[in-house]
């Protein structure tokens, strides 16, 4: 894609309108905020809510097509933009508004970074359990924007279980806002709960209201055990999933990712894992022990409490993982688990850093369905000899990539239609067992193939059940938010062009 | 108003006891746990998804506006028919559609009483978690509806954080499906704005919940004090240390000495407040936080702090406190449970400030609540027959929620909006927050024609209830 640099003077215009704020119009500037190659006229870069109002307003009069952006380590989600001319970038807006440490409550600003914000909770022994992908970069606008959330989903629940209310400036140039800042609260819509994934197609963000939690700092440890089979791993699940045992993340890795895991270092390797660790975050990770062995499956399981619980948790998984048939079970210190929970965090960025042309799925599938479906992707990643790898999380979905060792080219040996077979194929089979597939990653062309194939099956690599009637629902919602469609037209879905 | 057509044709596919429409009948229908009224013109009982379709169908070409009711346990009027119309009870809509119990789900009709899930799959040792003092009678639509609350929420969450799919029926009629098995569904979360809408954007006819696994130890602690200052530090305190037990109620002592007259559960007559906390989990966590939590209370000049023996004595303690809010129809022809919301470090501050506030105005107002949420529970005993004596109450009540929001809380934390706090809504939220959630409103209720007279101040809501409020039901004073 080139650069559609659709009017020479924006940028001029922009500054005319917001004054003081710092526009960038330099193409090589702009080029930092591209999205699936499509380059912006020109960046706003904010520091109040009272800009991104104007700076909305004057995109509606001027019908351009608007992206909000924070660190841009996730702006890859999403289908390529029908339109971008300007880009927003937020992480000016970066302050702690309100904290009331006693309450566990917090109101922050959407620029501010997820590493910076969970260093000023540590000193209250608090933090924020989003500890995703792209950690030392991410703010946490660009964190719920993205619908992106990390291992811990499985004790502390999603964004949308600990978000308590936001503000944001509608397609209307309205700041707006809904929740509040309580934990209980059923007054009015929950439309902050509609930002979360959005992919910036609603509004743009500007504060957002969390509760907090104590961290877990005291006491936590690692559990890994590994199998010969998938069957073994998710049979130790299984297991674990029928007693009291609360683990903080529980994930299946596949063989494959524990290779890149065990043969890398994720390239940012801030070493905190449960923020609070009373470690140097500039440490790199230390490499994985011997113990995660690359060629099995491996189960994943972090625990935190007095040393009490953690003698319980360590000796029953222990022995639940030797029932399971597991071939070694390791229970890592405060020393050594950061090796692994640190790669577990950044596993869809290693993912995407081992091949030049990966494509990452997220599958919905509930916990059963996972021993079936992941035999089966294999299978369809095997059959077109695509490397692949895979994790998956307990409570929360199967992260599914094909991870060609070459540059996507037409004709090449993992051309691109292959890649496009493979998930048409993909889409069909989580269909099959009652899931959702989308695609969160992959190269533009690839995007672009998948863009062409035929309305029904476009549609479905939203969300692969047919029968779903939400679409219509979620497109009104876009025009009540937007009623111009100014915001990333064409960013969430894939076709249409009105979302 | 209604017309006989439209009761023809609803009877042309409904049975005759599935459409009432005599006086006698629709009066059964025009309360709910709340201090409003509003009386439907006729009331029906669809069985199926298929027949609330063609229902809502027939009330849109008759113009007739509709509104959804579970077990109108409510108490913020969400389920009474405020503009007349057609009210569609989902009592006969009662079958656990699903049990997956390996995955932790099921699917039911919004008819299912809540308690019956949890009956449902406790011999697999799971549960419905959102409890509501209520559970007994109220159903699980009526939860989503008002995405409700309960004593267990503090550690567990409310219905929203264990609903991952609906079945909708919106009010032209068309059937739609929204979320995922999983809860993780593509798109936009329509789910998580579904729940709690208060019936005003569609009618729900399936949900798919999170089942929980119960925990392997209980463990139930009574600490009372002397001091309601005192049980309120102790609840600001669990909070900012971290703790997290699995509930954290308070009954302040004019209420507790009702509620032990009633329920003899050991409740003792002569203290100021009283804390009942449920921590549970691991056997060993449950160990070390009961004894955390015993070490806060004792901290806070915590007279005595008993733990229940055994599951009788939790049960009595327990119902107690859910059977508080009847036990106080002892003392007064009515009461008028208030439901606001503040920042638990700002606890004790509001219970003064609550307590001041029933001086000024003539009452006593007692305290039964969700402390460890900051959920509070004001109680003020009125007799509606004396209407100056009610007006005071409505005026007590709407300072004590203005407080709540001045000090940085909300004006409702689980009973929802409804009629009752519609023209509250202004203190929390400016014009243009009203405009934006009037156009997701008549993005799916484009003609107001589900649940009119809801959550919106009437100077802000539909056009038709602005200009025409139904005869049978002029809209509240307030």
């Amino acid at each position: 894609m080139t650069a559609p640099l659709t009017n020479a003077t924006l940028p001029a215009r922009l500054e005319s309108v917001i004054g003081s704020v710092s526009v960038l119009a330099d193409p090589a500037d702009c080029a930092a905020y591209a999205v699936d190659g499509i380059i912006p006229s020109a960046v706003a870069k904010i520091t109040s809510s009272e800009q991104i109002r104007e700076i909305v307003r004057f995109t509606a009069s001027e019908k351009l097509a608007l992206l909000p952006t924070g660190a841009r380590t996730k702006l890859a989600i999403g289908w390529p933009p029908i339109r971008y001319e300007v880009a927003l970038d937020m992480t000016g807006l970066n302050q702690i508004a309100h904290y009331d440490s006693a309450d566990l409550t917090l109101s922050v600003d959407a620029g501010m970074p997820i590493a910076e914000l969970n260093a000023t909770l540590a000193q209250r022994g608090q933090f924020l359990p989003l500890l995703v992908p792209f950690y030392s970069a991410s703010t946490v606008g660009g964190i719920i924007a993205s619908g992106i959330d990390s291992p811990l989903r499985q004790f502390y629940g999603t964004a949308r279980d600990f978000l308590m209310g936001a503000e944001f400036v509608d397609g209307a140039g309205k700041l707006c806002k809904s929740g509040g800042r309580v934990v209980k609260n059923v007054t009015g819509y929950d439309l902050h709960k509609l930002l979360i994934g959005s992919l910036g197609t609603l509004a743009v963000i500007t504060r957002l209201n969390f509760r907090t939690f104590p961290a877990p700092i005291t006491g936590s440890r690692g559990f890994v055990a590994s199998f010969a089979t998938a069957e073994g791993a998710l049979a130790l699940r299984r297991a674990i999933a029928q007693t009291s045992l609360a683990p903080l993340t529980l994930d299946v890795v596949s063989p494959e990712l524990a290779k890149i895991f065990a043969s890398r270092a994720p390239s940012a390797p801030e070493i905190s894992v449960f923020a609070g660790e009373r470690l140097s975050p500039q440490a790199s990770l230390a490499p994985i022990g011997e113990w995660f062995r690359p060629r099995e499956w491996q189960l994943c399981a972090a625990f935190a409490g007095a040393p009490e619980v953690l003698e319980r948790y360590a000796r029953d998984l222990t022995r639940m993982a030797q029932d399971a048939g597991a071939t070694s079970t390791a229970v890592l210190d405060d020393n050594t688990r950061p090796s692994v929970w640190g790669r577990l965090r950044e596993a869809l960025a290693m993912l995407l850093e081992s091949s030049p042309a990966a494509v990452v799925f997220k599958l919905g599938l509930l916990p059963a369905q996972h021993a079936s479906a992941i035999m089966k992707l294999r299978e369809i990643a095997e059959r077109a000899s695509i490397p692949h790898a895979q994790v998956a999380c307990a409570a929360g979905p199967v992260f599914f990539a094909l991870l060609p060792t070459t540059p996507v080219l037409v004709g090449s040996e993992h051309s691109q239609e292959w890649l496009c077979h493979c998930a048409a194929q993909i889409f069909e089979s989580v269909s099959a067992s009652k899931g959702q597939a989308s695609v969160l990653f992959a190269p533009t062309a690839v995007k672009e193939s998948l863009r062409a194939l035929d309305v029904s099956s476009s549609q479905r690599t939203g969300a692969s059940n047919p029968d779903r009637t939400d679409r219509g629902l979620m497109r009104r919602l876009k025009s009540a938010f937007d009623p111009q469609s100014i915001f990333a037209r064409g960013h969430l879905f894939n076709h249409g062009g009105r979302l | 108003m209604m017309t006989s057509a439209l009761i023809r044709e609803l009877r042309s596919f409904l049975s005759p006891s599935a459409v009432l429409h005599q006086p006698e009948d629709s009066l059964l229908y025009e309360y709910d746990g709340s201090i409003e009224k509003g009386r439907p013109d006729a009331v029906v009982f669809p069985t199926t998804t298929a027949e609330v379709s063609r229902i809502v169908r027939l009330a849109a070409k008759h113009g007739v506006p509709i509104v959804g009711r579970g077990a109108g346990t409510g108490l913020s009027g969400g389920a009474l028919a405020r503009c007349g119309g057609l009210m569609l009870v989902f009592a006969r809509m009662n079958r656990i559609l699903e049990l997956d119990l390996e995955n932790q789900r099921a699917v039911v009709q919004p008819g299912v009483v809540n308690f019956d899930l949890t009956l449902a799959v406790e011999h697999a040792g799971l549960y419905f978690a959102p409890d509501p003092s209520s559970q007994k009678s109220c159903t699980i639509g009526g939860n989503v509806a008002e995405n409700a609350g309960g004593p267990h929420t503090l550690a567990y969450g409310v219905t929203s954080n264990h609903v991952t799919a609906l079945e909708l029926v919106l009010p032209d009629g068309e059937i739609a499906r929204v979320g995922s098995a999983l809860g993780d569904a593509f798109g936009y979360d329509l789910t998580g704005l579904f729940v709690g809408s208060e019936g005003t954007l569609a009618l729900v006819t399936e949900i798919t919940v999170k089942l929980s696994r119960k925990p392997e130890a209980v463990k139930t602690l009574l600490a009372i004090f002397d001091s309601v200052d005192d049980a309120a530090e102790t609840v600001s305190d669990i909070t900012a240390r971290g703790i997290t037990p699995a509930a954290c109620e308070m009954l302040d002592g004019w209420t507790l000495r009702v509620v032990e007259e009633y329920v003899h559960a050991g409740f003792p007559m002569d203290s100021a407040a009283v804390l009942l906390l449920e921590v549970e989990g691991l056997l060993e966590a449950m160990q070390l936080q009961a004894a955390a939590i015993d070490e806060v209370c004792r901290g806070h000049h915590a007279r005595e702090v008993r733990i229940a023996r055994d599951a009788r004595e939790r049960e009595l303690l327990w119902k107690g406190r859910k059977n508080a809010f009847g036990a106080l129809g002892r003392l007064a022809p009515s009461n008028y449970v208030l439901d606001g919301v503040i920042p638990r470090s700002k606890l004790p501050q509001a219970l003064r400030r609550i307590r001041e506030i029933g001086e000024e105005f003539g009452f006593q107002i007692g305290n039964i609540f969700h402390a460890g949420d900051g959920n509070l529970h004001p109680i003020v005993l009125y007799d509606p027959r004396d209407a100056a004596q009610f007006e005071r109450a409505l005026r007590a009540s709407a300072e004590i929620i203005r407080y709540c929001v001045e000090i940085g809380g909300a004006l409702t934390g689980e009973h929802g909006v409804g009629m009752e706090k519609s023209e509250l809504m202004p203190l929390l939220f400016s014009d243009a927050d009203f405009e934006l959630m009037r156009r997701v409103h008549d993005a799916f209720n484009p003609t107001c024609s589900l649940n009119p007279g809801k959550i919106f101040p009437l100077s802000k809501g539909c056009g038709e209830i602005r200009t025409r409020p139904h005869p049978q039901n002029p809209p509240a004073s307030a």
